[in-house]
């Protein structure tokens, strides 16, 4: 038997793998018992009431999907009322997914979710910010800082921070968020994107914009994950284009702690079971008593990590 | 719709199934029977399953496309469909061979539902929209509830589920466009002729926002009840990314709701053609 529990933090997953917010939600568990999973994480809430984008939400492109959904969220009252209740009866540990347009409104949100049945938050900080003239606050390490800090203040449940991999310099915003108190980082959302449709030069999504989320973006987050584990003490928790058990090896061999499974439940409503049974399948062929020593298992020439960086920008 | 708690077992399948029938059935719709599991083959008259499509060479279709229930048998262990090909995803379906596997989930959504006190209903699709309606006539059939079928279609070959209309005892008339007959005007008048005689009870639709139009008005001047099955994309297919909303007027406001997961079908007053 493969040991597959995880830390993150002061906490103990049962297993390393969780839906990615906005990719859940309890229709799930009409395909399957939603205590097989590690922790289970809401779809973004909000204090403000929002109907979301306009159609279309969604477009396909090789390799993934964008999406513009808007976050349309019920409020507070209707998430405490009507959503915590169905998850009453679930071992899986509850993550509250949460944004606000300012730092106040995440401390505030967080405290109103800090509630039993909440195992802890979930910031979603690729939101824009409308102190920092809309910017994401995740795309700025003093806007992360500011937020992570009083959302920290308000609660005494773990934060994590989830952030953007719309950044240059990843690791810094990784840092401001450790810095801050955040229990741990999620890395990453999608990635700002846009599809035109030929036969009528439209934008393909109602909002014109959206993000970029699927296989094809593995890469890219496999790429921030590293730089981020790297740059923190803090778990990191993988997230970007995770189909299988191979995809989510990676992810942790490149430094996450846990991973969270998106898109992919889309195509197939029980990859996180599948990456589950994979990865304990993967750790009994590859001689690894635990899932937890695959984190950050990646094998460097010594110091060979950072003039490759040095090398790639360069 | 919100639950009150999760379910304790399973009700929707996720799986594999065999491909047992992929045939042409005109110059644009194909039958699609697929071996299933027992609890994919539970689904219910209005219900769906999300299908995954083979890619077409040079096509990359990644979403799983929605399908109504055509048929299901709960014995045999199958699910049916009837689809048009219409894009890559439908390309992608119309390469499946008997004998090969196809990924499906379901059956998703809620589907039609008929109360005990109606004796007749009328049931006027079009198009694909018949595909989706077309098991509505053994469910009816099965509750002792007569139906009077009025099926639109741009052309006589394209009229589906007549057969199955006539099978299960209802009054098919077949309207088109190639032969001036599918007119809303004369739709209209079919319509209020059946009112009139006592034959609608309740209305059923599907598959043209036009037909949906007429038969809301029909629906309020007459307080008659009826039901609309309802399209749009959709990526996740268990209510979860809220891609597949629509509006719908409730007490005079309008509201967001998900085609997969509050519907797809709905009542025909609230919906928003
Ligand atoms: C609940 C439900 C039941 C349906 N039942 C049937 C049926 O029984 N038979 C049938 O032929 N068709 C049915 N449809 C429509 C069918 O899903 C679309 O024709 C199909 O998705 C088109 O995919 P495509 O890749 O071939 O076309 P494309 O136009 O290339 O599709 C591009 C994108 O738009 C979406 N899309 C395009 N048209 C529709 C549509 N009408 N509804 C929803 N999404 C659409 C696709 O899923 C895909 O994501 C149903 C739709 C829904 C929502
Ligand atoms: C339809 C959809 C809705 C999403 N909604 C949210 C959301 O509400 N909050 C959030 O933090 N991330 C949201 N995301 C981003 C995912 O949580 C995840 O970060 C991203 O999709 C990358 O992972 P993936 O490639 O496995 O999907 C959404 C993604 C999709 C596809």
């Amino acid at each position: 038997m493969i040991d597959m529990s995880v830390r993150i933090g002061s906490l103990t997953l049962a297993n390393p793998v969780m839906p990615a917010s906005g990719t859940f939600a309890e229709g799930m568990a009409q395909v399957f018992d939603l205590n097989a999973l590690g922790a289970l994480v809401t779809k973004t809430i909000t204090a403000e009431l929002r109907t979301g984008n306009p159609l279309p939400r969604v477009a396909e492109v090789p390799g993934g999907m964008l999406n513009a959904i808007g976050i349309p969220s019920k409020g507070v009252p209707y998430f405490l009322t009507k959503i915590l209740p169905l998850y009453r009866d679930c071992r899986a540990p509850l993550f509250v997914s949460i944004s606000a347009p300012t730092a106040e409104g995440f401390a505030e949100l967080a405290a109103a979710v800090s509630v039993p049945g909440v195992t802890g938050i979930e910031a979603n900080i690729s939101c824009p910010n409308i102190e920092e003239d809309g910017r994401a606050f995740a795309q700025r390490a003093g806007a992360t800082e500011a937020a992570i800090r009083l959302i920290k203040a308000a609660t005494h449940l773990p934060v994590w921070a989830k952030l953007s991999p719309n950044v240059g310099d990843v690791a810094e915003i990784a840092r401001a968020a450790e810095e801050a108190g955040a229990d741990a980082l999620v890395v990453s959302n999608t990635i700002l994107a846009m599809a035109i449709d030929l036969e009528n030069f439209r934008p393909k999504l109602g909002n014109t914009m959206g993000g970029l989320s699927g296989p094809a973006i593995k890469p890219i987050v496999l790429r921030q994950v590293y730089q981020c584990a790297r740059a923190v003490k803090i778990p990191v928790i993988g997230c970007g284009g995770i189909a299988t058990a191979h995809d989510a090896a990676e992810f942790m061999v490149a430094g996450a702690a846990a991973v969270q499974v998106g898109t992919a439940s889309f195509i197939n409503s029980r990859t996180m079971l599948e990456v589950i049974d994979g990865l304990a399948q993967f750790c009994a062929q590859r001689g690894f008593a635990r899932v937890a020593e695959l984190t950050g298992a990646i094998r460097l020439e010594a110091d060979h990590a950072q003039t490759a960086e040095m090398e790639t920008v360069a | 719709m919100t639950y009150a708690a999760l379910p304790a077992t399973p009700s929707v399948a996720d799986e594999r199934g065999i491909v047992l029938h992929n045939e042409k059935v005109n110059a644009e719709y194909r039958h699609l029977v697929v071996g299933t599991s027992a609890l994919a083959a539970t689904a219910k008259p209005g219900q769906f399953f999300q299908l995954a499509c083979p890619q077409p060479p040079g096509e990359t279709p990644y979403l799983r496309r929605p399908m109504s229930v055509y048929g299901a048998d709960p014995k045999a262990h199958t699910v049916s469909f009837l689809y048009k090909v219409a894009g890559a995803g439908t390309r992608g379906l119309a390469m499946l061979r008997q004998g090969d596997r196809c990924g499906l989930m379901g059956p998703l959504g809620h589907g039609f539902w008929l109360d005990q006190a109606w004796r007749n209903i009328v049931v006027l699709g079009r198009g694909v929209g018949l595909a989706t309606l077309g098991p509505l006539a053994g469910m009816a059939q099965k509750a002792g509830v007569g139906v009077t079928a009025i099926l639109s279609a741009r052309s006589p070959a394209l009229v589906m589920s007549e057969e199955v209309f006539r099978e299960a005892g209802a009054h098919v008339i077949a309207v088109t466009d190639s032969e001036g007959t599918a007119d809303p005007a004369n739709v209209d008048r079919l319509m209020r002729g059946l009112i009139a005689d006592g034959l609608c009870a309740a209305m059923f639709t599907c598959g043209s926002s036009r037909l949906l139009k007429l038969l809301q008005k029909l629906a309020r001047a007459h307080d008659l009840p009826g039901q609309v099955a309802l399209e749009q994309q959709m990526a996740c297919g268990l209510g979860m990314c809220f891609c597949c909303v629509r509006d719908f007027i409730v007490d005079g406001q309008t509201e967001h709701r998900r085609v997969c997961w509050d519907g797809p079908v709905f009542d025909l007053r609230e919906a928003v053609a």
